[in-house]
């Protein structure tokens, strides 16, 4: 074993290496603006360059003039479509702001027009010979902005239901023995996945396919035809590989609608490929916040009282928020919880979903206080989180089906070194650099949805697995092979997989770290399936049920010892017996608790997750902790992290490979969210400013030296048949807090507001 | 970005001839249509962002035979305009006697950048204000005269404090130049009328009233190469910034000493990531020369370095982070042991 592929513990799959690894590393794993069609035109898009008010003209000639046009799509000719409404409102669009319908601007970088042209240089070309006469209005960039309104998210998003809360916050925070209040802010931040918000659109008579990085391709595909006013049986979209998403590509953008309808206009294939800086106003992005924490605790370090209020920025015409107080409300022990989330409206782009979108934020001003709390305490971080550590979440008193958390801390602080840490603030250093230890908690909610899944079974043990999944470089084909081969006890090089194509079985969006499990235990349910139909073939009079229960592991996990040892099915047998050369079997799963419409929204393309602290009767959350040693430079203030660790606990981990590299690249994603990635906004003009990157700064190899994963054993048999949480969204939550810890332990300085830059250090 | 001609010049006159009969009186050499093309790090960047649209490229790689030497001599380094940053960077004898300009070559831009980018074209390369380089802001005195400049109350935390006028505050990025300016280089420059050298520091213009024009070189002239009098082993390149690699500067200090027996007989600073242009800061070294070293002369010195920066929103910082970098790069100095 490497470090690369971590030798498994209990309840673990084996580290086998991607199933795509070398189509990726040698260039043939084709995304979407790959494919190739059919004499296609190339689309580029024209963005407003103000942020509110209004189109007078448009001056097309020069633009006109470059050979090759074809045409200019604005609002004055743009094709009509339907509105989608916001997908936490039933429909599925991610904004509901429709560019080309009018010549009002709502936000900047609006797609105001579209070029297209016999290729891409022409269209870019003319694109920046359309000239745009604009009647501008003086647009709210951010929440300190005037003509901003403000409201409780509460009765306007209708997917954040409550404010939890539970006790008397009030009497018990007056009357606690140690008191701490503090406000944190969080920044703007774009996902910047390298693959482009590219599309493209081909008609064949009234179908219409679609090849476009998505993480839903159902939602997509449902979207598009509702906006388009065709039936969804007509769209197809087709991404076997995507190049990172981070939530970007959970909901539909309007590009793909107005490519799609002008493709039928133009009765020709159009590829669009955007530039990077366009991404960040055409897409979705993790919109500022802001909090107050405020906690009680006894001298000893008990939490009696505790409030979290949230502020989120988002668009005019949206209710986005993350709200992130159902996780920091029900984390640790406290009887008195109160909370409140609210929602700041400015002229700018609906937000949306970005890796471990409520988490990131909310954790960070909570284990951030935590720390503060410890500091007051004069107690060590570690142990304050041991003492309110809970096996029931406090606001409905729902036992967590599993919780490894001060497991997690005492493995991380171990590979650490914890224990070396001097506690004073400054008392650490190594010639021009003050060293500081920092940690903090980590976790994100268990989330499931419904599935199908379709399995071929050939006499020779070949296998096709086909699911509309969806492989944004974490590792699904892998883990769904890895699926099938072990259900079905055929080799792993036998199987092949399907996914990223919404003419497969409908699977669920790749967001909310829900994948895993879901298709998984899809994939494994149909996989019984089809060995109960071999089955039944060779023993007709054999009580189905319970023979394939006592021989297939029907109902349990594939690492028990019963599913994997008593595996007396012969293929070759079993196919005479049934006189057939393949076995095909369809089958659509769901998790417990999933509401009664679950299977329909599945088809029509609406995600519906459950889990998390949604749950009846239990709570599931995966569970980490972080340790960061930071060092600022004692001179010019710049701040490093030459080593992040971290342990985690989520459940059966399916190959330790791939959730390694996911949970590294949490780990330096979270790193870089504490000290690099913000993007800058124009208060003046409500513009972003560093919209590319140069200026929009992500980690290099340099910034990340030393960064260790550590996977836990456990076991978890109340979640789901695959016995898996999501784990692609845990690891960059807690850093954000290990992080501003570590440089209050180097500096003796508190740093509430992300990112930490040089110039907020002084030393 | 927009169609072009391409073209590779043979030799220097015809670059020289192709690109001097395509400057206009009445516009800066930046917005020339015929623009050289060298490593096209930075051109070929503004070229797709339309913020430079020339009609023609003259491709000036061919002159590297010529052009691209690294002839360290008895009385001065010689560096051709064609040498690659990283060549020179790991070039034997430039390790030994001047680490400032290894340390400004390998402190920018990442290995892939320094492999294809020349000295000539580093020096050239243009401002990394955001304003500039997105054309869909009207209001830039560099790219529009007369516009007005949208980073003096934008975003400008990566924004100049020294070298500034009231019309543009655009940072100069590069590191080399920082090198240069310090040691007294002199800049050899092709052009109409033959070879002429000038002091390195006589190549950039601050904004002044015209920030559009940028250098002092005449329509169709190449920098050639550098001349770098003397040996200077006690020289140090400090350079803090946002991230470990491959990030502009927020400030950097080129520091170059001559200590015998404890007294600094000559001292050059230079400082990067906060000035308009490539920053000789002769007030610092008035301090530093003929005087013992101690913390408190390096604290002088720097004050001195920064007595005239003026910061706005957001890079206000830059003057006392400047003051400690200078600091930091004169002790670093002082404590190499040659």
């Amino acid at each position: 074993m490497t470090a690369a592929a971590p030798e498994p513990k209990a309840n673990m799959g084996k580290p086998v290496p991607r199933y795509d690894a070398v189509a990726k590393v040698t260039g043939r794993a084709t995304y979407g603006s790959d494919m190739p069609l059919d004499n296609p035109a190339y689309a580029f898009l024209v963005t407003s360059a103000i942020a509110k008010g209004r189109i007078n003209s448009f001056d097309l000639e020069d633009a006109k003039r470059v050979r090759g046009v074809i045409d200019i799509v604005t609002h004055e000719n743009a094709p009509k479509l339907k509105e989608s409404k916001l997908f936490s409102n039933g429909g599925y669009a991610g904004t509901t702001i429709q560019p080309l319908k009018s010549a009002d601007i709502a936000h900047d970088g609006e797609i105001i027009a579209v070029v297209i042209a016999e290729s891409y240089e022409a269209a870019r070309e003319a694109a920046n010979r359309v000239k745009v006469n604009y009647s501008a209005v003086t647009p709210s960039a951010s929440f300190d902005s005037q003509g901003t309104t403000k409201a409780a998210a509460k009765g306007q998003n209708a997917q954040f239901k409550e404010d939890p809360k539970v006790g008397d916050f009030a009497k018990a925070f007056d009357e606690a023995e140690v008191q701490l209040t503090a406000s944190y802010e969080t920044p703007t931040q774009h996902h910047n996945p390298m693959e482009l918000f590219s599309t493209s659109c081909a008609w064949m008579g009234d179908t219409l396919v679609i090849y476009e990085p998505s993480q839903y391709v159902y939602g997509l595909k449902n979207g598009v035809a509702e906006q388009l006013g065709i039936d969804a049986d007509k769209v197809r979209v087709v991404n076997p590989y995507v190049g990172g998403g981070f939530g970007s590509r959970g909901s539909m953008t309007p590009r793909t609608a107005i490519i799609a309808g002008i493709a039928k206009r133009l009765n020709r294939p159009i590829k669009l490929v955007p530039t990077r800086d366009q991404g960040f106003t055409i897409a979705t992005y993790r919109a500022e916040t802001r909090h107050e924490i405020k906690l009680g605790a006894s001298r000893d370090g008990k939490l009696v009282a505790l409030r979290h209020e949230g502020a989120e920025v988002s668009s005019r015409a949206d209710p986005y928020c993350v709200g992130g107080t159902k996780t920091t409300t029900r984390l640790y022990a406290c009887p008195n919880v109160d909370s409140l989330v609210s929602i700041v409206r400015a002229d700018r782009n609906t937000p949306g979903f970005m890796r471990s979108p409520p988490e990131v934020p909310y954790l960070f001003a909570l284990e951030s206080a935590m720390d503060e709390l410890a500091v007051k305490l004069n107690m060590d971080p570690v142990e304050l989180r041991r003492i309110n550590d809970t096996t029931n979440e406090p606001i409905g008193g729902k036992p967590y089906t599993s919780r490894s958390l001060m497991a997690c801390f005492d493995e991380a602080a171990k590979a650490f070194g914890w224990a070396q840490r001097s506690a004073a603030p400054k008392s650490m250093s190594d010639g021009d650099w003050l060293i500081g230890y920092g940690c903090a908690a980590t976790c994100y909610p268990t989330q499931m949805a419904p599935a199908a899944a379709r399995v071929r079974l050939q006499r020779d043990g070949r296998t096709r697995v086909e699911i509309a999944g969806h492989e944004i470089g974490t590792g699904a084909y892998t883990i769904l092979a890895q699926t099938a081969a072990e259900r079905l006890g055929v080799p792993l090089e036998k199987v092949a997989v399907f996914i990223g194509d919404s003419d497969l079985p409908p699977g669920p969006v790749a967001g909310g770290s829900n994948s895993t499990a879901s298709t998984c235990s899809a994939v494994m349910m149909v996989c019984d399936q089809v060995r109960q139909r071999l089955f039944k073939a060779l023993m007709p009079n054999e009580s189905l049920a319970d023979k394939a229960k006592e021989t297939v592991g029907m109902g349990q996990t594939p690492s028990t010892e019963a599913a994997r040892s008593d595996r007396p099915l012969d293929l070759e047998k079993a196919f005479d017996a049934l006189g057939a050369g393949v076995v095909e079997e369809y089958g659509e799963w769901k998790p417990e608790g999933a509401p009664l419409d679950s299977f329909k929204a599945m088809h029509s393309g609406h995600a519906r997750l459950v889990g998390g602290a949604a749950m009846k009767d239990k709570i599931a959350y995966a569970f980490g902790a972080e340790f960061v040693e930071v060092r600022v430079n004692r001179f010019t203030h710049e701040i490093r992290a030459p080593r992040l660790v971290g342990a985690f606990a989520a459940g059966r981990i399916m190959n330790p490979r791939t959730a390694r590299s996911q949970l590294m690249g949490g780990l330096i994603w979270g790193m870089s969210s504490a000290l690099l990635e913000a993007t800058e906004i124009d208060e003046r003009t409500a513009r972003y400013v560093n919209d590319n990157f140069a200026d929009y700064l992500v980690p290099v190899n340099a910034d990340v030296p030393g960064v260790e994963v550590i996977l836990l054993s456990e076991q978890d048999d109340h979640i789901n048949p695959a016995g898996a949480k999501g784990l692609g969204e845990l690891a960059n939550v807690g850093t954000n807090a290990a992080i501003c810890n570590a440089i209050y332990h180097a500096t003796g300085q508190r740093i509430r507001k992300l990112p930490v830059r040089l110039e907020n250090i002084e030393v | 970005m927009r169609p072009f001609s391409y073209q590779r010049a043979t030799d220097p006159d015809m670059a020289v001839q192709a690109l001097s009969a395509a400057a206009a009186a009445s516009k800066p050499l930046t917005q020339a249509s015929a623009q050289p093309l060298a490593g096209g790090t930075t051109l070929i960047d503004l070229m797709k962002l339309d913020v430079m649209r020339p009609t023609a490229i003259i491709d000036i790689n061919p002159l590297a035979q010529g052009w691209s030497a690294i002839e360290p001599g008895s009385e001065n380094l010689r560096l051709g305009a064609l040498a690659k940053m990283s060549d020179v960077a790991e070039h034997g004898e430039i390790l030994r006697n001047y680490p400032v300009i290894v340390n400004s070559l390998k402190l920018a831009a990442s290995a892939q950048l320094r492999n294809m980018a020349t000295l000539g074209g580093n020096v050239m390369q243009r401002t990394r204000c955001s304003y500039f380089r997105d054309v869909s802001y009207e209001n830039c005195n560099k790219r529009n005269p007369g516009s007005g400049c949208a980073a003096m109350d934008g975003v400008n935390r990566m924004h100049a404090v020294l070298g500034i006028s009231d019309q543009c505050i655009a940072t100069y990025p590069g590191d080399f130049a920082q090198a240069l300016i310090a040691l007294d280089a002199t800049v050899e420059v092709t052009g109409r009328s033959g070879t002429r050298s000038m002091p390195f520091a006589e190549l950039h213009k601050a904004p002044g009233n015209s920030p559009e024009i940028e250098t002092t070189l005449q329509p169709g002239e190449l920098i050639s190469a550098f001349l770098i009098p003397g040996r200077w082993p006690r020289s140090v390149y400090l350079k803090a910034r946002d991230r470990q690699s491959y990030e502009f500067a927020l400030s950097s200090a080129a520091v170059a000493l001559d200590v015998q027996d404890g007294t600094i007989r000559d001292a050059r600073v230079a400082l990067g990531g906060v000035a308009t242009v490539p920053w000789r800061a002769r007030e610092a070294e008035a301090q530093l020369k003929g005087q013992k070293f101690d913390d408190g002369l390096a604290q002088r010195a720097a004050d001195a370095a920064f007595a005239d920066a003026r910061g706005r929103q957001h890079n206000g910082f830059k003057i006392a982070l400047g003051k400690r970098v200078v600091m930091r790069a004169l002790q670093q100095a002082v404590m190499m042991e040659i």
